[in-house]
């Protein structure tokens, strides 16, 4: 029983992780039609945008104190990060612990910029041309971000640490009278994925801008001829999602240390989720991401690895060749959705 | 000649002339002066010229005349490899059996994979290459070389170890060879200052390459092209008008597939080693760009694309800071520095930025590729309008 349940919280958060991008993807593909390879890169920037905000915190000035010498004799330097000496020295040792949710604030703004920028520079000439133009232009854009940061960056994966109070393990059998101890950082991930997932569907269900952006997103035409500037709201939609792909990105760091070609990685994983859930239905991302996630997990158990060996490698292609071939709409793919 | 119609013959000859003296053309600095690093002419390089523009033009016959946009297409190349440094390992070292059972591997694995896929066509189909693609290179590299079953041998990739059985290899040579002839042995013409190489593996590739090329000119000028072809520009007239396309788009698949795994094979017989990273999607991204760059759906364009991005791989990744340095050494010490710091993440191991550079750039401003460009300045310098040019390029369908 333990051994299940350990199992599937191990594939909610890499389930978690899926379910963010492909929720973008699905966000982009039902809004402006398009197929956005470049999508994994924004997860990788989100990344970036925590190991960032990690070293400008760590920027330290350098003084010499007088009184301690380092075992040569010679005085010793002392590397005080700006933070501690603005805000003193616990205030400031708690901001820098806490870099990684901190950076949650500064990849909102910082992903909704690049995706809008992004929307409004290149993917806004792509709409009339073939989906195969598309995919390669946004091929080329993935391959130029991850050049970029591989240039800033290097290539080796960069330790981001969790808050030290985040970082230990917890127990999640208490409650059922087990002892299931779990990593903190990944349930933290998960309720964060959560409720950001629930956020961007309250936004679209909720508020009048999603409500637009639904009509829009189920029939186009008649919205613009209603008088709606519907090209504007969905180019807001590419922002968002290209928020939640960064977000997922940002709190992912801490679980696996993050490098340059993460978001290929991910990507050709998203992809698979969004086809299995079905093309265009949000809901079905979010579930296959989760299933999908919840399945790799099993299968790389030992018991699955001896009876096939490498299972957990291939299992989430095989579901998604056997649903598509059974059901290809996808699990809740709608009817008429990219359907030639 | 050849059953083709003039035009065809002079591109024909044109391409074979250019591949059999590539020695020469890829060579035209001599040894010694500053500029031989632009030399191509070595028998590394050329062979990786003609053998990727044999996996190029594969893929363009499914992607030119098709449109179906396949991600996966370097799992037939590594297939190719596989079955190809099989036969070394079993057989002996002669490449006739070794190319002929990664062609038919490639083509029955190409065939296999194909049914499934083209039951999708568009974006589905796409993810469906690209899923199947992953899915063979997670399984060369981990799933099939495990101790009890090892097919592929991981991450080491597949080689010929002195201990394998090679039934037919008596006392042959120790290296690939065409009875007797091996791969690697190269001879070198002295003349004046410039010295020429000819290897015996590249005229065997760029052999290969000339059957691939004519082969792919009468399938783009047969009936079955033209089919193809119909399925690009409108598969569902087609099927209302009560043709079933699906044969016809496996067909094309398969040969595409077949093609890639003569690549596959023709990359063990240059170098007898086969690996898992052959397979990966990033590789399946290259045969795109090749294709694209040149421009798909022609016939001398994933030719010209393979050279193109195979010759600007090795340049580019080649020049370091201090070949920079030495270029601009005549300016100012601080433009100098200036130049070398802009320009320094674009080569040598950024060459892959300048390559998704180049990619975008292609596909935003050029979708045509090379080839649609160079016609579009062949047809300004002329002083024909586009529009007559059209109907030759781009036959619209009758309503």
């Amino acid at each position: 029983m333990d051994a299940i349940l350990l199992q599937v919280l191990n594939g909610l958060d890499k389930g978690s992780a899926y379910a963010l991008i492909a929720l973008g993807l699905t966000l982009i593909f039902g809004t402006l039609g398009v197929v956005n390879f470049a999508h994994g890169a924004l997860f990788m920037i989100g990344a970036f945008v925590a190991v960032t905000l990690q070293r400008v915190l760590n920027l330290s000035v350098v003084t010499v104190d007088p009184e301690k010498k380092d075992f040569l004799g010679n005085p010793l330097q002392v590397q005080t990060p700006y933070v501690e000496s603005w805000f003193g020295e616990a205030a400031g040792q708690a901001i820098i612990n806490w870099s990684v949710p901190l950076a949650i604030l500064a990849a909102i703004p910082i992903m909704l910029m690049i995706g809008y920028v992004m929307e409004r520079g290149l993917i806004r000439h792509f709409y009339k041309r073939p989906h195969a133009d598309q995919i390669l232009v946004t091929f080329g854009l993935a391959i130029v971000l991850q050049e970029i940061v591989k240039a800033f960056f290097g290539a080796n994966p960069i330790q981001t640490p969790a808050p030290d109070a985040l970082a230990g393990v917890w127990n999640m059998g208490a409650w059922l009278g087990m002892s299931l101890p779990y990593p903190a950082w990944r349930i933290v991930y998960f309720i964060f994925a959560a409720i950001v997932i629930s956020g961007v569907f309250a936004f679209l269900q909720f508020t009048t801008f999603g409500m637009v952006v639904r009509a829009g997103m189920a029939d186009r035409e008649t919205v613009g001829i209603l008088g709606i500037n519907i090209d504007r709201r969905f180019t807001v939609m590419f922002g968002i999602a290209a928020a939640v792909a960064g977000l997922a990105g940002v709190m992912y760091a801490p679980i696996n240390p993050p490098n340059y070609h993460w978001g290929m990685d991910f990507l050709v994983l998203s992809f698979v989720v969004v086809v299995v859930g079905g093309m265009g239905s949000l809901p079905g991302a979010v579930l296959a991401g989760f299933v999908l996630g919840i399945l790799e997990s099993f299968a790389s158990t030992t018991w699955a690895t001896t009876t096939i060996p490498g299972i957990n490698q291939i299992i989430i292609y095989l579901v998604a060749i056997v649903i598509l071939l059974a059901r290809p709409r996808g699990l809740m793919g709608r009817k008429g959705v990219m359907e030639e | 000649m050849f059953g083709l119609d003039k035009r065809d013959t002079t591109l024909f000859l044109f391409v074979v002339a250019i591949t059999l003296l590539a020695p020469f053309l890829l060579n035209p600095f001599p040894t010694e002066s500053a500029l031989a690093q632009f030399n191509a002419g070595y028998p590394d390089l050329m062979q990786r010229f003609v053998i990727f523009g044999i996996f190029a033009i594969g893929f363009n016959i499914l992607f030119g005349l098709t449109g179906y946009l396949s991600f996966g297409h370097a799992a037939f190349l590594g297939v190719g490899s596989y079955a190809a440094v099989w036969m070394f390992k079993l057989l002996s070292f002669n490449i006739v059996p070794a190319i002929i059972l990664s062609v038919l591997v490639a083509g029955v694995f190409s065939l296999a994979i194909g049914y499934i896929c083209l039951r999708r066509s568009g974006i589905y189909f796409s993810i469906l290459t690209l899923a199947f693609a992953q899915m063979s290179f997670a399984m060369a590299y981990s799933v099939l070389s495990n101790p009890n079953f090892n097919l592929t041998n991981g991450e080491t990739g597949l080689q010929v170890y002195a201990d394998d059985p090679q039934i037919l290899k008596g006392d042959g040579p120790d290296f690939t060879h065409l009875f007797g002839l091996e791969m690697n042995t190269t001879k070198t013409l002295e003349l004046g200052a410039w010295a020429f190489q000819f290897n015996a593996g590249f005229y065997v590739c760029a052999f290969f390459m000339i059957i691939a090329f004519y082969i792919a000119m009468r399938i783009f000028r047969s009936p079955f092209g033209l089919m193809l072809r119909a399925i690009k520009t409108n598969q569902t007239r087609l099927n209302y008008t009560g043709l079933n396309s699906r044969p016809y788009t496996l067909a094309a698949f398969v040969i595409s597939g077949m093609y890639a795994g003569l690549a596959g094979g023709l990359l063990a017989v240059t170098d007898p080693l086969a690996g898992a990273e052959r397979m990966q999607w990033t590789a399946s991204g290259e045969v795109v760009l090749m294709t694209i760059l040149g421009g798909a759906g022609t016939l001398l364009g994933p030719i010209l694309g393979a050279a193109f991005i195979k010759y600007f791989e090795n340049i580019f990744s080649k020049i370091n800071d201090t070949v920079l340095h030495s270029w601009f050494s005549f300016m100012p010490e601080s433009i100098d520095n200036f130049l070398v710091a802009i320009l320094y993440p674009f080569v040598g191991k950024g060459w892959h930025l300048t390559l998704g550079l180049m990619f975008m750039l292609i596909v935003i401003f050029l979708p045509g590729g090379l080839v649609d460009g160079g016609q579009r300045l062949w047809n300004r310098i002329t002083g024909k309008n586009r529009t007559q040019a059209e109907p030759v390029a781009n036959p619209k369908p009758a309503e």
